[in-house]
């Protein structure tokens, strides 16, 4: 399995589609500039990872990704890949697009070797998720709309990744700083999710009533 | 709404959890041994308790782990979130004497699963 791409050349990937990229244009149109703007960004490099972080291989894992995350909420990592803790055994590897097999990236064979014999898996998921950027002043009052955890910043701080609810579409919420979220929804929930993001932006594109 | 506190993740709304049904329903020793009746006991017969009860949880949508709650059916409230695997807690409403509760309710066996 691991031997099928030879990733000697750049593959053609420009026929490739993101699972949102039909809503490319409605996300232009639908972002409210300096209030709520929202985006996908495509193709990020997605690795489910399932071990004891306090086993030989958690460790030797750990020593690939700069860390794992203790406990709920944490995101760990190093450089630009993240670990964001799913379970008290189960992290998402997030990093760039070139990060993956397929343009040469050596992220998932470094994550198989440190894994090696030991108990657990290394599965490329960057297929299952595709990535929501949703920034600005207004992106907590958007999310508020739909999701039941308390977004207030002094409960969820930045850098906190969440797996919960939004728009009843199961999703991971990460908080990169205080007006930007991450949001990965699965492939097959993007376009209801999307329109759902941009159905809950709109209010902000007309002046506020006073 | 119940709002269940999971044992990894904290306070989540009810909507992000699976029930799981009754709580340390032990699997028998020996299934062979087992004629239809006593093992339709084990697959199909569960408590239809008033008041504290003993059930298994899944926090589907956060970590994906299961835990066991004491939970009373009739005011909801619930009592005690513990490990799978653990004994039943003893609650306040089940020490107390109940005529409402059956005896012989409570089965502390180590739960399998
Ligand atoms: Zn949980």
């Amino acid at each position: 399995m691991a031997e099928t791409a030879a990733p000697a050349t750049k593959k053609n990937l420009s026929l490739r589609t993101s699972p949102a990229a039909l809503l490319r244009a409605a996300f232009e149109t639908g972002s409210v500039r300096g209030s709520a703007e929202l985006s996908e960004t495509s193709f990020l490099t997605m690795v489910g990872v399932r071990v004891n972080r306090d086993s030989g291989a958690g460790q030797r894992i750990a020593s690939v990704t700069g860390g794992l995350p203790a406990k709920c909420g944490e995101v760990a990592g190093a450089g630009d890949t993240s670990v964001l803790w799913l379970g008290p055994e189960e992290f998402m590897v997030v990093a760039p697009v070139e990060a993956h097999e397929s343009l040469g990236g050596d992220l998932l064979q470094a994550l198989r070797e440190a894994l090696a014999d030991g108990e657990g898996q290394v599965v490329d998921l960057s297929a299952n998720r595709t990535t929501f950027e949703l920034t600005g002043p207004r992106s907590r009052a958007v999310l508020e709309k739909g999701c039941s955890l308390d977004l207030h910043p002094r409960v969820l701080k930045s850098g906190t990744a969440l797996s919960t609810e939004i728009g009843n579409i199961p999703v991971v919420l990460w908080k990169i700083s205080d007006e930007s979220f991450r949001i990965f929804p699965r492939a097959s929930f993007a376009e209801f999710l999307g329109r759902w993001l941009l159905d809950a932006m709109r209010e902000y594109a007309s002046p506020e009533v006073p | 709404m119940l709002l269940i506190s999971c044992p990894n993740c904290g306070s989540r709304d009810e909507t992000e959890f699976h029930y799981g049904g009754q709580a340390h329903v032990p699997y028998p020793e020996n299934p062979n041994e087992l004629n239809d009746v006593e093992w339709s006991r084990y697959l199909f017969y569960r408590e239809n308790t008033k008041g504290a009860f003993a059930e298994r949880w899944l926090h589907s949508t956060g970590c994906r782990q299961w835990f066991n709650m004491l939970r009373d059916t009739v005011t909801y409230d619930i009592q005690a979130i513990y490990p799978m695997g653990t004994p039943r807690p003893d609650s306040p409403a089940a020490t107390s004497s109940n005529p409402g509760t059956k005896p012989g309710t409570t089965a502390p066996e180590g739960a399998t699963k």
